[in-house]
C-alpha cells in the first residue's frame, strides 16, 4: 500500500505493540493530537495511556527511565521531535545504554529504540535542524540507521524494537513529505545492509537519509549529461556495511560522499577514512565530501539554502570530479516546497 | 529493639556490616600490592545504610548503585568470590574483568548495576519501577547515591517523574558530608537534602545512617508503603565517610577536612555502636569470635580464589559491545 514515512512508521509501530504486549512509547507530544508528524497516529486510542505517554520534558531522566524500563523487561521507544535534544540526553546514552552490556559482562541488556527527527528548511535555525549520528558512530555500543523511504521506516523500526540493544533512528523531516509502496504484513528490515538506489558505472555517491532522496534527482539531471552514476544508501551506519561501499567504488573508481550533517570528523569523515584505507590504488580521482559548511545553521533562507547540500551541488561536484564543465548542472528543487510551521 | 528486628535479624544485620569491613580492610591491605588495578572508593564508616538497606530488601527488589558500591553488593547477597575476582580483573569476575569495582552487578540477587557518573542510575532505578509496575510485579526500585547525586538536575527529573507516576521507588541518600572533597555546605544553601523531593510529591526523612537497626527498620516501612502503592521516598541517612575519596588511605591531615570528625566518627561507627546492642541482647564473646572466623575464612577463600582465576582472554576485548539476538 502507499504511505508516507509518518503512516509506515505508525504502522509499524502498531503491528510490534500487537506483537509485543511489553513494547511502550514515551516522550514529549507523542500521544497528542500531531502525533509526531503522524508517526504514532492511532496508537493512544489502540494500545491506551499505559503503553504510550506524553513524558516531563526531561531528556536526560526520561532516558534513564528507557534504561531502567528495558532492564526491567520493557520495550520502550523514546521519541524526540527534534534530533538536537540528544544532547540532553547524552551522559544516559553514551556512558549508560552504550556500555551496559559489555561493561557488566554480557549479563543484561538495553533494548532501547530512540528515535530523533532532524529537522531541515523553513527556518529551523540553529537548534531545530542538526544531524547527529556521527556521535553515536563515535561510541561503541549503540546501532544507528537512517531510513530513506517509508518502507525503510517501517521495517527498520520493527527490527530496532525486535534488537536487543539500544538502537537510534535518525528520521529527517523532509522524508515525511514521501510517500512509497510499502507492504501491510509486519516485516523486519536487516539493520545492517546498505542499499543501492541507482546503477550506474562512472562514479558512486554514498549518501543516506534526505541526501540520498537530492543525490537520486542529481543523478536524473547527470543521466542526461551521460554520466552514469551509482548511488549507495549506507541505511545503517553502526554496523557500517563497509562491503557495499567498498565494491561499488573499486567498480566506479570514484567517490562522492555526501553527509546530512557537517563533515568534520562526520559520517562522511568515516567512510572517507575507511576508502583511503581500502581502496586508495583503486581510486582514479580523490575522494570529495559534502556536507553542512562549516557554520551555525542560519535561518534566512538564502543563507540556508547556502548552508545545505543540494542536487544541484551534487550536480556540479560530480560533473567536475568528471573533469566536464559545472555551469550547465541546472538542477531544480526536488521536493515540493512545504510551509510552516513544521 | 520494637518488633522488626529480632536477635536473629539483629545478628545479621551486624555480621553483614563485619562482612563488608573486614573485606575492605583487605581491599586495604592487598591495594598497596598492586593486584588490584584499578580505582575503589571504600566504605568504611559506612556499613549500616549498605547492611540496613539491602536486609529489608527482597531478593527480588531491584538496586541500583554507584562507583561505591562494595557494601551493598556485599548485602544485597551477591557472591564474594565474584567480587574479589572482578576487583583483580580475571574472567570469573562479577562482570568478567569488564567492569571492576566501580561496576559491580550480581543480577541473580537483584543488584542490575553500578555506575561510575554521579546520579546516573537515579532514572534507571525509576525506569526500572515502571516495568515493575506495568508488568504487574510487587518489586520495588531502590537508587543508592551519595549526597553529591543533588547537585545533579537528573536527580530532581527523575523524582519528578517517579511521583508523577507513583512508581514503587525508594531513594536512598548516604549523606557522607563529602562529594570527593567538598563539603555539602559548599553546595548547597539548604543541607537537610531530604527536603528536596518534597515539592514534586516525594515523601522525605532524615535518619541516622549510623544506627543500623533504625536504617532497617525505616527500611522495612517504607518498602511495605511503597510496594503497597504508596507514593515513592526519599531517604536521607546520615553517616561518614572514613577513608579518603578514592584509595585505601585516610587523609584527615588534609585541608578539607577535620582531625576531630575522624575521632567524632570513630565514636559513633556503626559497627561498634550494633556491637553494644548485640552484647545487651545476650550474643556472647566466643560468638563474636566465631564469626570473626568464619568472615576470615571466607574472604581468604575469595582473595585465593581471585588469585586463581585467569585473566580474560585477549579476544574476550572484542566480545558483548552487542548482544547477539537470539
Amino acid at each position: 500500500m502507499i504511505l508516507n514515512y509518518g503512516q509506515a512508521l505508525a504502522q509499524g509501530l502498531g503491528q510490534a505493540m500487537d506483537h509485543d504486549p511489553t513494547v511502550i512509547v514515551m516522550g514529549i507530544g507523542v500521544d497528542d493530537h500531531k502525533s509526531v508528524f503522524g508517526s504514532t497516529e492511532g496508537i493512544l486510542r489502540r494500545f491506551g495511556p499505559d503503553r504510550i505517554f506524553d513524558t516531563p520534558l526531561a531528556e536526560a531522566a526520561m532516558t534513564g527511565v528507557a534504561i531502567g524500563a528495558a532492564l526491567g523487561g520493557l520495550k520502550p521507544v523514546h521519541i524526540h521531535i527534534r534530533a538536537d535534544f540528544l544532547y540532553l540526553a547524552m551522559d544516559q546514552l553514551l556512558n549508560l545504554a552504550a556500555k551496559w552490556h559489555y561493561m557488566f559482562g554480557e549479563q543484561s541488556s538495553v533494548p532501547i529504540v530512540v528515535r530523533a527527527v532532524i529537522g531541515r528548511s523553513w527556518g529551523q535555525g540553529a537548534q531545530h535542524s542538526q544531524s547527529l549520528p556521527s556521535f553515536f558512530m563515535h561510541v561503541p555500543g549503540i546501532k544507528v540507521a537512517m531510513p530513506t523511504t517509508p518502507a525503510d521506516a517501517k521495517g527498520l523500526l520493527m527490527a530496532a524494537i525486535a534488537d536487543p540493544n539500544p538502537v537510534i533512528l535518525f528520521e529527517h523531516r523532509l522524508l515525511y513529505y514521501l510517500k512509497g509502496d510499502v507492504p501491510e504484513r509486519p516485516y523486519e528490515t536487516a539493520i545492517g545492509p546498505a542499499v543501492i538506489r541507482r546503477a550506474g558505472k562512472d562514479l558512486t555517491i554514498i549518501a543516506n537519509s534526505y541526501m540520498a532522496v537530492e543525490a537520486l534527482k542529481a543523478a536524473e539531471f547527470l543521466e542526461t549529461q551521460n554520466i552514469s552514476v551509482e548511488i549507495v544508501d549506507p541505511v545503517t551506519l553502526v554496523p557500517l556495511d563497509k562491503e557495499t561501499i567498498l565494491k561499488s567504488v573499486l567498480k566506479t573508481k570514484k567517490a562522492l560522499i555526501i553527509d546530512t550533517s557537517w563533515v568534520t570528523c562526520g559520517v562522511s569523515a568515516e567512510i572517507a577514512a575507511m576508502l583511503a584505507e581500502d581502496a586508495f590504488e583503486a581510486l582514479s580521482c580523490p575522494v570529495r565530501r559534502m556536507g553542512n559548511q562549516p557554520v551555525t545553521c542560519p535561518v534566512s533562507k538564502p543563507l540556508e539554502n547556502e548552508f545545505y547540500p543540494s542536487a544541484r551541488k551534487i550536480a556540479a561536484a560530480v560533473l567536475g570530479m568528471m573533469g566536464r564543465e559545472t555551469s550547465g548542472a541546472a538542477v531544480g528543487p526536488l521536493m515540493s516546497p512545504f510551509k510552516g510551521p513544521f | 529493639m520494637k518488633g522488626i528486628v529480632d536477635v536473629s535479624m539483629a545478628s545479621n544485620l551486624y555480621r553483614t556490616m563485619l562482612r563488608i569491613r573486614r573485606v575492605e580492610e583487605k581491599i586495604s591491605e592487598l591495594y598497596p600490592s598492586d593486584r588490584i588495578q584499578s580505582p575503589i572508593h571504600l566504605s568504611i564508616g559506612q556499613e549500616a545504610t549498605a547492611a540496613g538497606v539491602c536486609l529489608a530488601m527482597d531478593r527480588t527488589d531491584r538496586l541500583y548503585g554507584t562507583y561505591r558500591s562494595h557494601g551493598i553488593f556485599i548485602a544485597k547477597g551477591g557472591d564474594l568470590k565474584k567480587m574479589f575476582a572482578e576487583l583483580y580483573a580475571r574472567a570469573d569476575g562479577a562482570a568478567q574483568g569488564k567492569g571492576g569495582s566501580m561496576h559491580l552487578v550480581a543480577p541473580e540477587v537483584g543488584l542490575i548495576g553500578c555506575s561510575a557518573i554521579v546520579a546516573s542510575t537515579i532514572p534507571v532505578a525509576t525506569g526500572d519501577a515502571l516495568a515493575s509496575a506495568r508488568l504487574g510485579r510487587k518489586w520495588v526500585s531502590v537508587a543508592f547515591f551519595g549526597d553529591g547525586a543533588l547537585d545533579e538536575g537528573i536527580f530532581y527529573e527523575s523524582l519528578n517523574f517517579a511521583a508523577l507516576k507513583n512508581l514503587p521507588v525508594i531513594f536512598v541518600c548516604e549523606n557522607n558530608g563529602l562529594a570527593v572533597h567538598s563539603k555539602v555546605s559548599s553546595r548547597h544553601r539548604r543541607p537537610n537534602l531530604y527536603i528536596y523531593g518534597e515539592a514534586m510529591g516525594v515523601i522525605g526523612s532524615r535518619h541516622d545512617g549510623n544506627d543500623v537497626f533504625d536504617v532497617y527498620r525505616t527500611m522495612t516501612e517504607t518498602i511495605q508503603s511503597v510496594r503497597s502503592g504508596g507514593a515513592p521516598v526519599l531517604l536521607e541517612f546520615m553517616t561518614y565517610r572514613v577513608k579518603e575519596h578514592v584509595g585505601p588511605g585516610e587523609d584527615h591531615q588534609e585541608s578539607y577536612r577535620d582531625p576531630v570528625e575522624l575521632a567524632a566518627a570513630k565514636a559513633s561507627d556503626p559497627i561498634r555502636r550494633a556491637h553494644r546492642v548485640l552484647e545487651e541482647l545476650g550474643i556472647t564473646a566466643d560468638q563474636f569470635d566465631l564469626w570473626e572466623e568464619d568472615i576470615r575464612k571466607e574472604i581468604e577463600e575469595a582473595v585465593s580464589f581471585a588469585e586463581g582465576s585467569p585473566f580474560p582472554d585477549s579476544d574476550d576485548l572484542y566480545r558483548g559491545v552487542f548482544k547477539q539476538p537470539s
